[in-house]
């Protein structure tokens, strides 16, 4: 007779491989996320107005639509006009630009939040403005944009389970196929739930290490 | 592959009827969380460990965990154990437990900041905790939070697309059916896109409204 912890072990495997999966998508998505969350974030800002009505429509765009209507909208529709992309890379994609997007109003408001007084003091010593960005207001920034960064993490992590439906065989693809393969419906959806919680949890670990070391608080004491 | 208008315009009453559906799901699924988050928020306050540690553990297990693997579950594994749900309250279901676990959270920061002498002063007065939460504590806890709920009610609509792999026909359900039917994706998958923006836009500003009107009150 087949104990519940046989089926796990022999379960186990693919759900280890599908897990990885998972880690990598996030892993491979978030320095994107991050990229385009500064790049539109600070678009917004620009006092060019082309420049900053751009970023609010991207914005605007990505935050106003479903993602999983995005991610069906590229996997479809792209190829039929024209531009073929593998489903990693459509996957990958709209994840970044999506969490890019939730992502600039993370970065804007810490950008907002640096008193006025610090652009207006470099500014006065003639330092150009792309000097200012990297040396007066990112710096200053930066801290106060981790923790609502960690929440978008693990926001990302859950989102990637979409791309199990444009044939990406993560941890939640693995799931499903196992879970019709062997009949064991709930053993296999709770240790799905439980591996998601782990990687979910590791991550949130991290970040709060990353917190302590680089946090608002952090600088806050070195800068005294 | 050219954008035919007429093929969209045949569409458009098709879905814009399927969103009916991602209305009264999110309509559902927004009722559930906003009580069971209140609960949730209540019990994480309770003195007792045997209350606030479930409570908690269940608010960072669902928060942590994918909805559409939570959506899975319920489709799947609760009729296993004999509960029989229809399959759009299975989703509603979903999306309110979900979204209640960020909801109890927002509750939890309007609780927090209705200043202590509040409670002392119900205290005082020797009124029963039951009339200090009703009558002093969430009077004051709940207006501040409703821009916050109401941004969760955008979010929570932007979700129910996921509700389509369990065969509830809402927006996006409808359009992937009447695009497997014709093998065109594009005018379905864009309508779907541009119905969405059209509500979120609406909603926003509906929002904008609310919390300026909620802010001249106070």
């Amino acid at each position: 007779m087949e104990t519940l912890l046989t089926t796990v072990i022999a379960l186990a495997p693919r759900l280890v491989d599908g897990a990885m999966t998972t880690v990598a998508i996030t892993l491979l998505t978030a320095p994107f996320a991050a990229l385009f969350a500064l790049i539109a974030g600070l678009a917004r800002l620009s006092h060019v107005r082309t420049i900053a009505v751009a970023a609010v429509v991207y914005v605007e765009l990505f935050r106003g639509t479903s993602l999983l209507v995005q991610l069906f909208f590229m996997f479809y529709v792209l190829p039929l006009i024209g531009i073929e992309l593998s489903p990693w890379t459509t996957g990958v994609a709209t994840l970044a630009l999506n969490f890019g997007a939730y992502g600039s109003e993370i970065v804007r408001g810490a950008l907002l939040a640096v008193p006025r007084g610090q652009i207006e003091a470099a500014l006065a010593l003639h330092m150009p403005p792309n000097r200012v960005l990297r040396r007066v207001l990112l710096p200053q920034a930066l801290p106060a944009m981790l923790p609502p960064f960690g929440n978008q993490l693990i926001e990302l992590v859950k989102a990637t389970s979409l791309l199990s439906l444009i044939t990406i065989s993560d941890l939640t693809f693995v799931g499903n196929a196992l879970a019709q393969t062997t009949g064991r419906v709930t053993t296999v959806y709770i240790l799905l739930l439980a591996v998601y919680f782990g990687i979910a949890y590791t991550l949130t670990l991290a970040m709060r290490a990353l917190e302590r070391r680089y946090g608002v608080a952090r600088t806050m004491a070195a800068a005294r | 592959m050219m954008f035919q208008l007429d093929y969209a315009a045949e569409l458009l009453p098709i879905l814009l009827k399927a969103s009916l559906i991602t209305i009264e799901a999110t309509l559902g699924g927004m009722a559930v969380a906003l009580v069971l988050g209140l609960v949730l928020a209540l019990l994480r306050r309770s003195r007792h460990a045997v209350i606030h540690t479930p409570a908690s553990a269940l608010v960072e297990f669902v928060r942590s965990t994918p909805l559409l693997i939570q959506i899975f579950f319920i489709y799947y594994v609760l009729p296993l154990y004999g509960v029989r749900i229809p399959t759009l309250a299975c989703g509603i279901i979903a999306l309110g437990l979900h979204y209640a676990t960020y909801t109890a959270e927002v509750y939890r920061a309007g609780i927090e900041a209705v200043p202590h002498g509040q409670w002392e002063a119900g205290r005082a007065l020797s009124l029963p905790i039951y009339r200090i939460w009703r009558h002093i504590i969430l009077p004051q806890a709940l207006p501040p939070v409703v821009p916050a709920l109401g941004n969760y009610l955008i979010a929570m609509f932007k979700e129910t697309p996921l509700l389509a792999v369990i065969g509830v026909h809402e927006l996006l359900g409808t359009a992937l059916r009447e695009a497997s039917q014709t093998y065109r994706y594009y005018e379905p998958l864009t309508l779907v896109g541009l119905i969405f923006l059209a509500f979120s836009l609406v909603t926003a500003l509906v929002l904008r409204r609310v919390e300026v009107r909620l802010a001249g009150r106070s």
